[in-house]
């Protein structure tokens, strides 16, 4: 037995209609329409799709402006807040983990023995103290996972094809990195390839060290997972895609899938070199 | 070819086109309440223009998979009965959207079709699923939404063969994704959509009678 949207619902009720159509699911479809003419949600079926057709539009209408309500100056300041709660909680929990230490032989580190520690009462002022910021410091590791679920949300809504190239998280590092949408797309590819990388770009235009090869976009299995000797070229394929994505997120907003087979296919091709030279 | 009721050759200037009646949607040629249906930005269109037996007779109930900014949905719902339009993107939504505020039988939904429980508590069964995504497992996608279809209903699908894998031969993509469609449809025919789309396959399918072959 499976329920319709209107189930339990008063038909005057445009506000609960729009959140069952939005929040709603079953697992197989039935004939709804007829179905609700039987239990006297609507007269009849011509009813039923005037009802229906208000629901649905206010419903996709919502959807529509809490996914555009995103915009990229959002995502930017939720991947620095999440950066920052996450190194925040890193050097409390050493602290922490220091103090533990002055009190208890066997104290772990890092934020996970703070969790332990926040689940045990203090046995004295001290511990109690020690217990108080241990709790800030998961209470801040919390927050970043927050922080990080909103992202991975509302990242493919403000730029489709760099969250499907990129995964939500680095494509929120890039925007914040450039600083916004519009610059990531007005960047050289070049550039894009090198974001995060500053230091070293500057030392070496200082000439004083070799060209980068790749900033924060490394993160990326793409090169990562590419034999050190050709994550140049890897770098290089990615962010070629990358600011192509930018663009097409910028200017028109469609997902273009046929990007990520591009990538992959040439990722394939670079990561083939290595296994070649093996062989 | 037989045309769907509510689907006419129609003189646009002097040209022949196809054209449905209704609001004009996305700056189309209109001549009194007809619009022209352009087969370069419709890919049932095309299937109707090159002659494809869609099955369709006007009326029916249709699921219309990919909607984008309405477009060919909206031309659609001017000769079909109730149709329900998912797409996942929001920015084209606010186009299908202003689309239907005229249509009152065209049901939009901001949704994923790869899941087809998010949307299964408001779609009734229907007669015509139309399916155009640009996605990978566009066959995937029509198998999963197979519960909807009646069993004498009709799968038209525009397979593209660029979302599927960009390097390898548009022909072997086709019949992979047709190999596929096969554990929920018998394929009935297809035609390929050039010169108004290149490197896409249209598909008349219904809905496999298990037993019966």
């Amino acid at each position: 037995m499976t329920d319709g949207w209107y189930a339990g619902l008063d038909p005057g009720d445009t506000a609960a209609g729009t959140t069952a159509i939005r929040e709603g699911s079953t697992s197989a479809p039935d004939e709804w329409p007829s179905l609700a003419v039987e239990i006297g949600f609507a007269e009849d079926e011509a009813k039923y799709y005037e009802l229906l057709h208000t629901a649905t539009m206010a419903a996709t209408e919502a959807a529509v402006q809490e996914q555009e309500g995103a915009d990229d100056r959002q995502l930017v300041h939720a991947v620095r807040s999440m950066t920052d709660c996450e190194q925040t909680a890193n050097e409390l929990a050493e602290r922490v983990a220091e103090w533990g230490e002055s009190r208890s032989r066997d104290a772990g580190s890092g934020v996970e023995y703070a969790r332990e520690l926040a689940e045990n009462e203090g046995e004295d002022a001290a511990g109690a103290q020690l217990q108080s910021l241990a709790q800030r410091v998961v209470d801040l590791d919390e927050e970043a996972a927050r922080l990080r679920s909103y992202i991975e949300r509302t990242a493919p809504a403000v730029a489709p094809n760099l969250a499907a190239l990129a995964g939500p998280v680095l494509t929120a590092r890039l925007l914040s990195l450039a600083g916004g949408l519009e610059s990531l797309a007005k960047k050289p590819s070049g550039t894009v390839q090198v974001l995060g990388a500053e230091d070293a770009l500057f030392a070496h235009l200082r000439g004083n060290a070799p060209s980068p090869k790749h900033g924060i976009i490394f993160t990326h299995e793409a090169v990562r997972g590419t034999h050190p000797e050709h994550r140049g070229s890897a770098a290089r394929a990615l962010a070629g895609k990358l600011s192509i994505g930018a663009r097409i997120d910028h200017y028109s907003g469609d997902l273009r899938p046929e990007l990520q087979a591009e990538l992959d296919e040439r990722i394939e091709t670079i990561q083939a070199r290595t296994e070649g030279e093996k062989q | 070819m037989t045309l769907p009721d509510g689907v006419e050759r129609h003189a646009f200037d002097g040209e022949t086109a196809l054209a449905t009646r209704g609001d004009p949607v996305y700056g189309e040629d209109t001549d009194g309440s007809w619009r022209r249906w352009n087969p370069h930005r419709s890919k049932l269109g095309a299937m109707l223009v090159s002659g494809m037996e869609t099955g369709l007779t006007g009326g029916e109930t249709v699921l219309y998979l990919g909607a984008a900014a309405g477009t060919t949905v909206s031309h659609v719902t001017d000769f079909a009965g109730p149709t329900y339009a998912v797409e996942f993107a929001p920015r084209p939504v606010r186009d299908l959207l202003d689309a239907a505020r005229t249509r009152e039988r065209l049901f939009p939904l901001l949704e994923d079709a790869r899941q087809p429980e998010q949307y299964a508590h408001v779609v009734e069964p229907v007669d015509v699923l139309v399916q155009d995504v640009a996605t990978r497992g566009q066959a995937l996608v029509a198998n999963r939404n197979a519960q909807f279809l009646r069993s004498d209903g009709r799968l038209l699908l525009a397979i593209k063969a660029r979302s599927e894998d960009v390097t390898a031969d548009p022909e072997a993509v086709f019949e992979d994704v047709l190999d596929t469609l096969t554990e929920r449809y018998e394929v009935l025919s297809t035609e390929s959509l050039a010169p108004y789309h290149d490197d896409h396959l249209g598909v008349v399918a219904r809905p496999r009678r298990d037993g019966t072959f």
